[in-house]
């Protein structure tokens, strides 16, 4: 390890961080790419999964797999325990007060558009009004904009500043008797800026308005305690946290959910089915129609046990210095700019090369064995609030190190030296 | 195919220096040509006379691989026929998309071989192409195309 890697943090439990024994849990890290070792820095897109959850999955399909909540058989009963397991893993990790808090979605995405679905088809209105942020993914947009659509109801933006900080003035002026949802990001994926959500919720609740808040990229990054939030819904992917593709989960206050309605209709979200009359099940069930993914939700049960043994605490410091590391050296470019530089950050650097656009960023630093992120990271709102098409993102998990951080500085000057 | 083959002298030199930058003003067609995804948008005037394309300009903004490929295209396809042009379009196009072996298959491509390898990096395949799909748009009187959906061109056959 580096010295700067040694270095103390300035903010959080002073670590001593073993990144060399956490990266052998990571096959991957291993690869090289076009003759260079991978420095994987596209995080905030997917995270790469441990073995601990890799084994965990193969273990499950080798021993345990059936459907769930079905059979009286024993390999059903097993599943079932592995699967029903998981979902308590969640809550302890969202500190949830109860288990039936949490429903399993295919993903973010899929937990808002439940939200939308099942709340706000249900609740709002024509002319009601609808509060979001110019940091949303496309993901905390569009479904909001759909409802929008079919209701008649309108999207407000809470606006940001040149460091791509949310305007909280602005926020609390947006309020009005119209206001009846917010949808807010918890960490901005494009530039990575932190929003003060805790303090925003308490002011939708002032005015009687709940809040969902998409925790996409906050989840792998940051302790995430959903009752000290006091937030109605928290959403969140497994593949961000080192878990599979295809799950992710919703968390919602049991007040709120139990008033929604379904989002799908099928098999397992009911109690009885007549062709007279269907009767759904309790909260959780009634927003899980259909066999769900079970291996996958065992396998981010996995992955927050594993990123729980090393401490989300431990993960965020480390995660900042190599934030601070990347930013310093940026910094010092001539010719670089960093697109977001709130002071409350996760690790995402979101850059533009003067002269150079990002797919080409993209390319040359690929050949150096960088895997970056180059585009509108499904943020065109962001761009166009600074007026950029595009960006090139760097963004940094737990296994990263200092050495790769350099890999991708001595990168970003070969391509200056390539292009100017 | 790594970048190093991708990024030659001959694509650098076209990026930084594009020729035939910018805008006809007594042009015969014009068309704008985007990719939503990644940004590239560009827009291109000739003048046909005589079934000759006498003058042929582009601007915009782009990544390197799109003004590259735009200012090449300009530079071979002035003083053609549209339908020499339009040979070359096709031919550019079966090249990128992997179809046509410019080693061993014959073609007018000539120095635009320089972009063979693009065929290897699926990502960059519509920079190159967006400049092609737009002179080809601009032939057929289509004010606007795109490396997406509807407008384009050469949907099904280019992807």
């Amino acid at each position: 390890m580096s010295a700067v890697a040694k270095r103390a943090v300035s903010e959080g439990p002073a670590v001593d961080f073993d990144v060399e024994r956490i990266r052998k849990d990571f096959p991957i890290l291993d690869l090289t790419v076009n003759g260079k070792p991978l420095a994987y820095l596209d995080n905030a897109a997917s995270a790469q999964m441990p073995k601990p959850v890799i084994d965990r999955l193969i273990g499950y399909q080798t021993r345990e797999h059936a459907n769930i909540h079905r059979a009286v058989h024993y390999l059903s009963e097993t599943a079932t325990a592995a699967y029903e397991g998981a979902r308590g893993k969640v809550q302890r990790f969202l500190n949830a007060r109860e288990e039936r808090e949490i429903i399993y979605t295919r993903g973010t995405t899929d937990a808002i558009n439940l939200v939308m679905h099942g709340y706000g088809r249900k609740f709002l209105g024509e002319g009601d009004e609808i509060v979001v942020s110019q940091l949303e993914h496309h993901s905390n947009i569009v479904p909001w904009q759909m409802l929008c659509g079919e209701k008649g109801c309108k999207l407000r933006v809470i606006p940001c500043n040149d460091r791509g900080e949310l305007l909280l003035d602005e926020y609390v002026r947006l309020f009005n008797e119209r206001t009846k949802f917010v949808a807010l990001t918890h960490v901005s994926n494009a530039l990575g800026t932190v929003n003060p959500v805790k303090e925003m919720i308490a002011t939708a609740h002032a005015h009687g308005v709940p809040v969902l808040i998409d925790g996409a990229q906050a989840a792998p990054h940051l302790a995430v305690d959903v009752q000290d939030l006091d937030c109605d819904f928290y959403c969140f992917s497994a593949h961000k946290l080192c878990g599979p593709t295809g799950i992710g989960a919703l968390y919602g206050k049991a007040s709120l959910l139990e008033k929604m309605q379904p989002y799908q209709g099928g098999g397992d979200m009911i109690l009885s089915v007549s062709f007279d009359k269907t009767i759904y099940q309790v909260i959780p069930y009634k927003f899980e129609a259909g066999t769900p993914p079970i291996a996958a939700a065992i396998g981010m049960g996995a992955a927050l046990d594993y990123l729980s043994e090393i401490g989300m605490a431990n993960i965020a410091a480390w995660e900042h210095q190599l934030l601070d590391y990347a930013t310093q050296l940026f910094e010092a470019m001539k010719g670089v700019r960093i697109i977001g530089t709130a002071a409350q950050k996760a690790a995402v650097l979101s850059f533009e090369v003067a002269g150079v656009h990002p797919h080409d960023v993209g390319t040359v630093l690929n050949e150096e064995g960088v895997a970056v992120r180059t585009g509108h990271h499904c943020a065109q709102p962001v761009m166009q609030r600074f007026r950029i098409p595009a960006t090139t993102r760097a963004s940094f998990a737990f296994y990263n190190t200092m050495g790769e951080v350099d890999q991708l500085v001595a990168g970003v000057e070969r391509v200056q030296k390539m292009f100017c | 195919m790594d970048s190093k083959q991708l990024y030659q002298e001959v694509i650098l030199d076209h990026n930084r220096k594009p020729r035939n930058w910018g805008t006809i003003e007594d042009a015969s067609h014009r068309a704008e040509g985007l990719n939503p995804l990644c940004g590239d948008h560009i827009w291109i005037s000739l003048r046909v006379a005589d079934d000759k394309i006498d003058n042929v300009a582009f601007e915009g903004q782009s990544c390197a691989i799109c003004k590259a490929s735009a200012s090449m295209m300009t530079a071979n396809v002035k003083g053609k026929s549209v339908a020499e042009a339009e040979e070359l379009i096709r031919e550019f196009r079966e090249m990128a998309t992997g179809r046509l072996d410019v080693a061993t298959q014959p073609n007018h491509l000539g120095r635009l071989r320089v972009f063979a390898g693009v065929k290897d990096l699926p990502s960059r395949v519509k920079c190159a192409i967006l400049p092609w799909h737009t002179l080809h748009a601009a032939f057929n009187c289509q004010a606007s195309t795109s490396t997406e959906g509807d407008e384009d061109p050469f949907v099904g056959a280019a992807s």
